[in-house]
């Protein structure tokens, strides 16, 4: 037996067991990684405390991150989507609709009902990116469009939260007239004269940036979301050139004219409640 | 340059150069093959009617992308007189993918408005292959608004690739422009007919694509993405391209299964790019039917019902 050879186990293997981080404790940072104590993450609604980046917010949680505690009301949540074109790619789209309900516990990519938001009453909607990428088909669409004319004959505001990469494929050409439909609805509202408030988070793209989305009277956007129409990478394969950094961002889309606000996580709720009670009053 | 004729057509075509071949010979005197000429007449059309009849998805899409297949400024030609084209979205630019104007249709004046592929390579270039930017979708707004101030109906003929996907689209709000239109067409008040002439594409499409009627020329195609994008995102496969196109569902036939048109107008045998003539005549019968109905309807009436047609798209379970 040769010298050199260890007798014994290293001695810290003990320690190192002692130091294993707990499931789900920690989480990196998308963007400086560093390591974040996950509670203080969610306590700051997903933002790094660090480098301000804005993770992504669920559906549910962003709604409880803009109304009064307590006051959400949901509705339409028995609308369950449907596979009217037999659709199956490299998977169906009926078992990529039950992954995604698994994932979220929802039926389709929205939660939408009634809510308070400083002590107002407002329609409120948000999408959820988690199930099939926060798609719009027929579901995701009559949602929106029921938000809408609940705001009419309830004479409220209404105001949606997109999160989207588009429409969704696998409903074809029905998923495509959902950008009519939703149109028209908000066109309804602005007749009756009322306040829509258009948020957006990051992303916004497609049929959902082509209609409803683009179609607030105030349009906010979260700050570092990529929003537009044509997905950054189509672009690049079409004109055949790297896109600038930051191009489609919040802050771009606000240097063009595109949208009112750029906003920070935690400013989206103050600045709503501001805008809606200055045009509920005299 | 890509081929005058697709591999499908490829067989009808021989024959009918075959027909010709015999034709100039049969001028000689002494020689007469009208015989074989009736019959090998006789053969095209048959092996025509079965072709066309059990076309494929994809067989469709490149039909609605055929090189010779008429385009917005031939139905314009063969349907109306005295068109007037207005250019320009007031804005920033003349939106040469589209083109509209004032014509006389049947007698009345209409406002038509299509999207406009170029025929050679110049004019391809020229129009963008069809794909507009936002100028081209703020144009047919503000020219249909024109339509509405002066009471005249409004045509559309929807023939394109998709909207834009470029730098200069995106910075002036490719999103914007087709929402503000759909948002905006659903309470025009005069009539508007829509028809697909050739290929549907996606939002850019709908941008003039909300109306009163929406009709589908045979052969044309509709669909929330093209077969190559479908294939491309959701098999991560390119070859996937025609199975792709099987599965959108996106035939004149299938859309009008699906309930989102009206109407299916028939083309000529082999295509409308085999007589435009007869096309556009199948065509402007088509539009007159519809104008002539909408006429009669209260333009309050006809605003609702159009609203009613848009609210009820969509297909969902509810328990």
């Amino acid at each position: 037996m040769s010298w050199f050879i260890r007798k014994r186990e290293p001695k810290d293997a003990l320690t190192v067991k002692k130091l294993k981080i707990p499931e789900g404790v920690w989480v990196k940072c998308e963007k400086c990684r560093e390591i974040i104590y996950k509670t203080e993450l969610e306590n700051n609604m997903n933002v790094c405390p660090k480098c301000e980046h804005h993770h992504y917010l669920p559906a549910a949680e962003r709604i409880q991150s803009v109304v009064d505690p307590g006051s959400f009301v949901e509705f339409d949540a028995n609308l369950t989507p449907v596979d009217i074109l037999n659709f199956k790619d490299s998977r169906k789209y009926t078992e990529r609709l039950k992954t995604s309900a698994k994932k979220t516990g929802l039926k389709d990519a929205i939660i939408s009902g009634r809510a308070y938001v400083g002590g107002m009453r407002t329609q409120i909607a948000a999408l959820e990116f988690k199930f099939m990428g926060g798609s719009m088909g027929s579901v995701v669409g009559e949602k929106i469009v029921r938000s809408a004319e609940r705001a009419i004959e309830e004479k409220t505001p209404l105001i949606i939260f997109a999160c989207s990469g588009g429409a969704r494929m696998q409903e074809g050409i029905i998923s495509l007239m959902q950008m009519a439909k939703t149109s028209a609805a908000i066109a309804e509202m602005s007749e009756a004269g009322l306040l829509f408030i258009s948020v957006l988070t990051n992303p916004t793209m497609g049929g959902v940036t082509a209609s409803f989305a683009m179609l607030g009277d105030v349009i906010i956007a979260e700050r570092d979301a990529l929003i537009g129409f044509a997905g950054p990478r189509v672009i690049e394969q079409t004109i055949k050139k790297k896109l600038p950094e930051g191009f489609q961002r919040a802050e771009f889309m606000r240097e063009k004219g595109m949208v009112d606000i750029v906003s920070h996580r935690k400013d989206i709720r103050p600045t709503i409640i501001r805008i809606v009670s200055l045009l509920s009053t005299p | 340059m890509a081929e005058k004729y697709l591999d499908f057509e490829k067989p009808i075509i021989e024959i009918e150069q075959k027909i010709n071949e015999l034709r100039t010979v049969s001028k000689k005197p002494d020689i007469d093959f009208s015989a074989e000429i009736k019959k090998l007449h006789k053969k095209a059309n048959r092996l025509k009617n079965a072709t066309f009849k059990n076309l494929t998805g994809w067989q469709q899409t490149l039909l609605a992308r055929h090189p010779e297949r008429p385009y917005t400024l031939d139905y314009v030609q063969h349907m109306t007189t005295d068109f007037v084209e207005l250019e320009g979205d007031r804005r920033f630019g003349m939106g040469h993918s589209i083109v509209g104007g004032f014509a006389r249709f049947e007698g009345e004046t209409v406002m038509i408005i299509g999207h406009q592929k170029g025929r050679d390579l110049t004019e391809r270039m020229n129009r963008n292959f069809g794909s507009s930017n936002p100028e081209g979708y703020r144009k047919a707004m503000r020219l249909i608004k024109l339509a509405e101030k002066f009471n005249k109906p409004v045509i559309t003929l929807l023939d394109t690739p998709g909207a834009y996907p470029g730098m200069g689209a995106e910075e002036r709000g490719q999103s914007e422009a087709i929402a503000a239109n759909l948002f905006d067409l659903i309470s025009v008040k005069v009539p508007i007919v829509v028809t697909l002439i050739g290929e549907g594409g996606s939002g850019g499409a709908l941008a003039l694509g909300v109306g009163d009627r929406i009709m589908m020329l045979e052969y044309s195609v509709y669909s929330v993405i093209s077969p190559e994008g479908c294939a491309a995102i959701l098999w991560d496969d390119c070859t996937m391209i025609e199975k792709a196109a099987e599965t959108l569902r996106l035939t004149s036939k299938d859309i009008l299964e699906l309930g989102v048109i009206d109407e299916i107008v028939k083309e000529p045998i082999g295509g409308a790019h085999r007589d435009p003539v007869l096309a556009a005549s199948i065509l402007r019968r088509a539009i007159r039917r519809h104008l002539n109905e909408l006429r009669k309807i209260d333009p309050k009436e006809m605003v609702a019902q159009r609203k009613k047609k848009f609210r009820n798209m969509g297909v969902f379970e509810e328990y």
